[in-house]
């Protein structure tokens, strides 16, 4: 019993578990509106273009939450509009955009004399090492966008399955895009500090994912997401403290690792049910 | 002319092969009918649009009135569903006017219900029939509130309609071809709209849902609705529907549904793809379906123009 209570005595372990679970709820409804709009890969841009934004506000002395906001929100909408204009494929101007901040990202870095001790931080995150006022900001960040997804989640569910009526039917399916890109981009930045910019993909994508596997039904599939991505959090510091190793990467294993239960057992694509199907002729 | 009321069958316009007849633009504040028939629902004057810098539809002169049960037939490529998207608002046209229910295309959005091709829809998307329904309603419900009592009867009285109540609770990709066009015209259906806007509804489904969505559709249109609906399937378009709009590049031709068994609208529209042998005219129409047909391979759909099979 200790096991479990004694991390709790610790501050800054509490103030961890608040952060990765508010980080884990949100990177849970962001990201399962994400993996049925078929935009993952938009979320590992988003949080690669983050960087310089992180690392100039390091230089400037400005909160880094600032720097990763214009940064990420900056690029999601340069996206969005390249994409809508120009005769390129999505996913390319992704690769292009992507890879040129998180280049501009390191240029910056490299021109703080002996960089290479705040890298490790930035890219894998360190959340045992969350401040009180991050995490005020932190939670702050998270209301405004739990309660905008509170407030249009029928608009985004509709504009996401079929953008094509919805426009027509009167949703402003183009702001609706503009918004969400808007709100990948927030999640991202309330999410670095917890695992960092590497992993973030993870957290968007892995809850929602195992949910697809266990869920045909929308609001289940948000709700298994929202329990995977607020218990993995507990199970990941649990296990980054008796181990002492890195949280951020623990909490990422521990989804990872209930996707692949999901992916052996779920009623899909459960390995049960494709040897019950492929046993008789 | 057919006088204004009584007449539902009858297409208030005689057969009227379209050229320049340099009609007055359609002022958005009115519209009051023409030749004291019905208002038109519907009313494009020398639209022109296409996509980047590819003309798809040009000179488009169109006129439907409410209550129309029209659909729009031409060989792939020549511009239905481009058409269909013109009037719901989704293309901005290069030129010309138009005028959807009295106001912009777009302006009376809640007023309309466009249904897209079964192929633009990711049927292992996680909704149940009966949600694919209920979000006709979202629109008119707008942000925070959640479907009510209303909402859920219209719901239930569509797929009522439809024919798949029992069928409500399943998820969309486990239905079948035809299931899944029913639904999504109960979804129509269920945003109770005034326009219907609808890509092929019945291509590829078996007769007896082509049956009944069409019976569907035609009360509809009886009760002073507008149903636009795309067709490849002249017989299906003559069959089931009371007036046509004939589109390759423009549109060639627009009137009643016989129409459609004119063989100088038929040439006109489908061009080098039509082959008359005989009484007999054959439909090469190698370019549909050609996102799945191997190279150089050519479909042959014959038939009389009136009862023609189609490759399923």
């Amino acid at each position: 019993m200790t096991l479990l209570t004694d991390p709790l005595g610790y501050e800054f372990f509490v103030r961890a578990l608040a952060a990765s679970i508010l980080v884990g709820l949100v990177c849970a409804v962001i990201g399962t509106y994400m993996v049925l709009r078929g935009l993952a890969f938009m979320g590992d841009a988003l949080s690669h273009a983050a960087f310089p934004g992180v690392v100039a506000a390091y230089l400037l002395g400005a909160p880094f939450y600032l720097g990763a906001t214009i940064a990420a929100v900056g690029t999601a909408l340069a996206i969005g509009w390249i994409t809508r204009r120009g005769r390129i494929r999505g996913d390319t101007t992704i690769g292009v955009l992507f890879a040129g901040m998180f280049a501009f990202g390191i240029f910056l870095f490299s021109t703080i004399p002996n960089y290479v001790g705040d890298l490790f931080g930035f890219l894998f995150g360190e959340v045992l090492g969350i401040s009180g006022a991050d995490l005020v900001a932190l939670a702050i960040l998270s209301v405004i966008v739990l309660g905008i997804v509170t407030v249009l989640w029928k608009e985004l569910l509709y504009s996401t399955f079929d953008p094509l009526a919805a426009a027509a039917s009167g949703l402003p399916v183009a702001a609706l895009e503009y918004l969400f890109l808007g709100l990948i981009a927030l999640t991202i930045v309330i999410s670095l500090q917890a695992v960092g910019i590497i992993l973030v993909v993870a957290m968007l994508v892995t809850p929602a994912a195992t949910a697809q596997l266990l869920a045909d039904r929308f609001s289940r599939l948000m709700a298994i997401a929202v329990l995977i991505g607020t218990l993995a959090p507990i199970g990941g510091l649990y296990l980054s403290f008796w181990t002492n190793t890195a949280s951020g990467a623990l909490i990422v294993l521990v989804e990872t690792a209930a996707f692949l239960v999901a992916l052996a057992l779920g009623p899909r694509t459960g390995l049960l049910r494709a040897r019950r199907r492929s046993a008789p002729g | 002319m057919t006088s204004p009321h009584r007449e539902p069958d009858r297409h208030p316009e005689t057969v009227r092969l379209v050229g320049h007849a340099g009609e007055p633009a359609p002022g958005h504040e009115h519209h009051a009918g023409h030749t004291g028939g019905p208002p038109l629902s519907v009313w494009l004057v020398d639209v022109s649009v296409g996509y980047e810098d590819k003309a798809v539809l040009e000179d488009v002169d169109l006129q439907l009135p409410a209550g129309s049960l029209t659909a729009v037939v031409g060989p792939n490529g020549g511009g239905k569903s481009t058409l269909l998207k013109l009037i719901a608002g989704l293309l901005e046209p290069w030129g010309g006017t138009i005028s959807v229910l009295g106001g912009r295309p777009g302006e009376h959005a809640r007023a309309m219900a466009y249904v897209p091709q079964a192929e633009a829809v990711d049927w292992s998307f996680p909704v149940a029939a009966g949600d694919v329904v209920m979000m006709g309603r979202y629109p008119r419900l707008g942000p925070l509130r959640r479907p009510g009592s209303r909402d859920h009867a219209a719901v239930a009285h569509a797929l009522d309609l439809v024919g798949m109540t029992a069928h409500a609770r399943r998820q969309i990709g486990a239905l079948s071809g035809g299931q899944r066009r029913r639904v999504f015209l109960a979804r129509a259906l269920a945003s109770q709209p005034d326009l219907y806007l609808l890509d092929e509804p019945v291509t590829g489904v078996d007769n007896a849902t082509q049956e009944d969505l069409m019976a569907v559709l035609d009360a509809e249109a009886r009760s002073g609705k507008t149903v636009i609906a795309s067709t490849h399937d002249l017989a299906s378009a003559a069959q089931h529907f009371r007036s046509i709009v004939a589109v390759n590049g423009t549109v060639i031709a627009q009137g009643d549904a016989s129409l459609v068994l004119d063989a100088d609208v038929l040439m006109r529209t489908y061009g080098g793809h039509l082959l008359f042998v005989g009484e007999r005219a054959v439909v090469l129409d190698d370019a549909h379906h050609h996102d799945e047909a191997p190279g150089g391979e050519v479909h042959h759909h014959e038939g009389t123009p009136g009862r023609g099979t189609r490759r399923r």
